[in-house]
């Protein structure tokens, strides 16, 4: 852990407005190195306006922020060569072949051609694409192209890589095999912040995480910590027979931690799930469906920024 | 040695080129082929005939009707070529494939890429005003060893279109004001900015609205070049017009991409 303490992004009042919008508005954090750190919200909380100054991709309007030791405002070519971008849509050259993807990239970073074709053939094969490199890029799954995306942003091996919303639109497999692949450079001590409205994601992911919303960092810290801090250990969904569900709500209040109506069902937020089972019954309820779970990163997340809609 | 950043951004478009250049050099060497041997070798005749023993002929530069077209078609085609470049293929770079945010995450900068391209853009009207000289040449359709000037003349007529096209592209959403482009500004200039026939045949007013036409200037500068008749004062208007045209243009692409790329 201590080379985390060493800070490799440090935010102070970071602001980003787009004429009267204030898409990020004021935020501080420092992500250390060699750490997976993640940017959790729902959409239009300001995650990718984070990322895109992150990577020096777009100036604050206010606040500072140092990368890699150095200020992007100045040394944005210099901070860039040393960060590796897997952006929300790909912008993979879909005109070109898997590998001529990945020759045309390094270049960008002026590695010479002998070394980039060697990078290119080890990372095509970390993202399990060696047998595809002849392939166009309009021809790859969705998965595949992600997967070609991340071994792309490798390509200059970066110490800090930037990942938009890395899973979005995958199926499970696609979404697994990129996890473990992340998890690999994590090993490694590659920096990794990734962007992600997926709890799961994040909790697998992160060592440590903020959760944005409306531009604002409402919570911050390690998964584990963040569960612990903001919810009950377990959780309770409980579907009325009778569908009563508000009457219920009325009679467990201040019973539980916290109780919670849904449109089909209640939540109850406590430390023993079925002994909050019990007590529901024991007020003379049927339950047509009680499922006991443990509190997740998804309970928190909605907890703090609520269910209603972004957009 | 490291590249600049600008150079890496060009030879990412050079990459891309070589891997569909025999279809563009296709249509490189077919187009002119066609033009001239449509309008040099077949309308030409039926107005050489016609312009016999008349004053018209110096309005034709004194040489007949197909080495005055030629350089017309060259500079006209140079427009063209560079017009498509600057409007679709930027619209996928921003939009559609995205090509320039993938460059943006690598150390190159916003001037950078838009210098890279319009770098491409001039290599572009450069092979098309090339191989539009060497058929040319073939039909006998130039009169002076400073014919070959016409290619450097190509390029600077590209350039000079593409930057203000650039600027323009990037700040469309779709396609749309491409064709409106098309339609109201390039063929119209194409038409009757002197390609075809000498600008005096306008009435008067419009005369002097062709003469203030980027292509115009284009295209005067490429028949001075083809037909030997390069004058030091003429030469230098058209160039410092069309040279102007680019420079002014490219501090306006400059502002529009970089609203676009990182507002």
């Amino acid at each position: 852990m201590a080379a985390h303490d060493e800070p490799i992004v440090t935010a102070r009042s970071l602001t980003k407005r787009f004429g009267s919008f204030t898409a990020v508005d004021g935020v501080d954090f420092t992500i250390g190195r060699g750490e997976v750190f993640g940017f959790l919200g729902p959409n239009g909380a300001g995650k990718t306006s984070t990322m895109r100054m992150l990577a020096c991709m777009s100036s604050p309007s206010s606040g500072t922020l140092e990368v890699r030791g150095l200020d992007p405002a100045r040394n944005g070519p210099q901070i860039r060569a040393g960060i590796g971008v897997v952006h929300q849509h790909d912008a993979l050259d879909t005109e070109l072949t898997v590998l001529d993807n990945l020759l045309v990239y390094g270049r960008y970073f002026d590695i010479s051609r002998r070394v980039v074709r060697e990078r290119a053939r080890a990372l095509l094969d970390f993202a399990q694409l060696g047998a595809r490199s002849g392939d166009r890029v309009e021809d790859l799954s969705g998965g595949m192209r992600r997967r070609l995306a991340i071994a792309r942003a490798l390509i200059s091996e970066p110490e800090l890589v930037i990942l938009d919303e890395p899973t979005t639109g995958l199926d499970p497999q696609a979404r697994h095999l990129v996890w473990e692949r992340l998890y690999q450079l994590r090993q490694r001590g590659v920096t990794l912040v990734v962007t992600t409205h997926y709890m799961d994601e994040a909790e697998q992911l992160c060592d440590r995480l903020v959760v944005m919303d409306a531009g604002r960092i409402v919570a911050e810290g390690s998964p584990r910590s963040l569960i612990d801090s903001h919810v009950s250990r377990e959780v309770l969904e409980v579907r009325l027979a009778d569908g009563v569900h508000g009457e219920l709500v009325a009679r467990l209040r201040g019973e539980f931690d916290r109780v919670e109506l849904l449109a089909d069902r209640v939540l109850c937020y406590g430390d023993d799930g079925d002994a909050m089972l019990e007590a529901v019954h024991a007020h003379g309820y049927r339950s047509t469906t009680a499922l006991v779970r443990r509190a997740s990163l998804e309970d928190v997340f909605l907890q703090l920024t609520g269910r209603s809609l972004a957009d | 040695m490291t590249r600049p950043l600008w150079v890496r951004a060009f030879g990412s478009w050079i990459f891309r080129y070589r891997r569909t250049w025999r279809g563009s050099v296709a249509t490189g060497f077919a187009l002119p082929l066609l033009y001239l041997a449509a309008l040099g070798a077949g309308l030409g005749t039926l107005v050489d005939h016609h312009v016999a023993g008349t004053a018209a002929v110096a309005s034709l530069g004194g040489a007949g009707y197909l080495p005055f077209v030629a350089p017309g078609l060259l500079a006209g085609s140079a427009m063209q070529v560079a017009t498509s470049e600057a409007t679709f293929p930027v619209m996928a770079a921003i939009k559609w494939e995205r090509l320039y945010e993938a460059m943006l995450g690598t150390p190159l900068r916003v001037g950078d890429v838009l210098a890279g391209h319009l770098a491409y853009i001039a290599l572009r009207t450069g092979v098309t005003s090339g191989a539009f000289l060497l058929v040319a040449s073939g039909f006998g359709a130039l009169r002076s060893p400073e014919a070959a000037l016409a290619l450097p003349a190509g390029v600077l007529v590209g350039i000079a279109f593409a930057t203000p096209l650039v600027a323009f592209a990037a700040t469309q959403h779709d396609a749309v004001g491409f064709n409106v482009v098309n339609r109201v500004v390039i063929v119209p200039l194409f038409l009757f900015s002197g390609s075809f026939f000498p600008i005096s045949r306008l009435p008067g007013a419009l005369q002097v609205v062709a003469e203030l036409t980027p292509l115009y200037h284009g295209v005067a500068l490429a028949r001075s070049c083809t037909l030997g008749h390069l004058a030091a004062w003429s030469t230098l208007g058209h160039v410092s017009y069309l040279a102007c045209l680019a420079a002014l243009s490219s501090l306006a692409a400059r502002r529009s991409y970089r609203a676009r790329l990182a507002p």
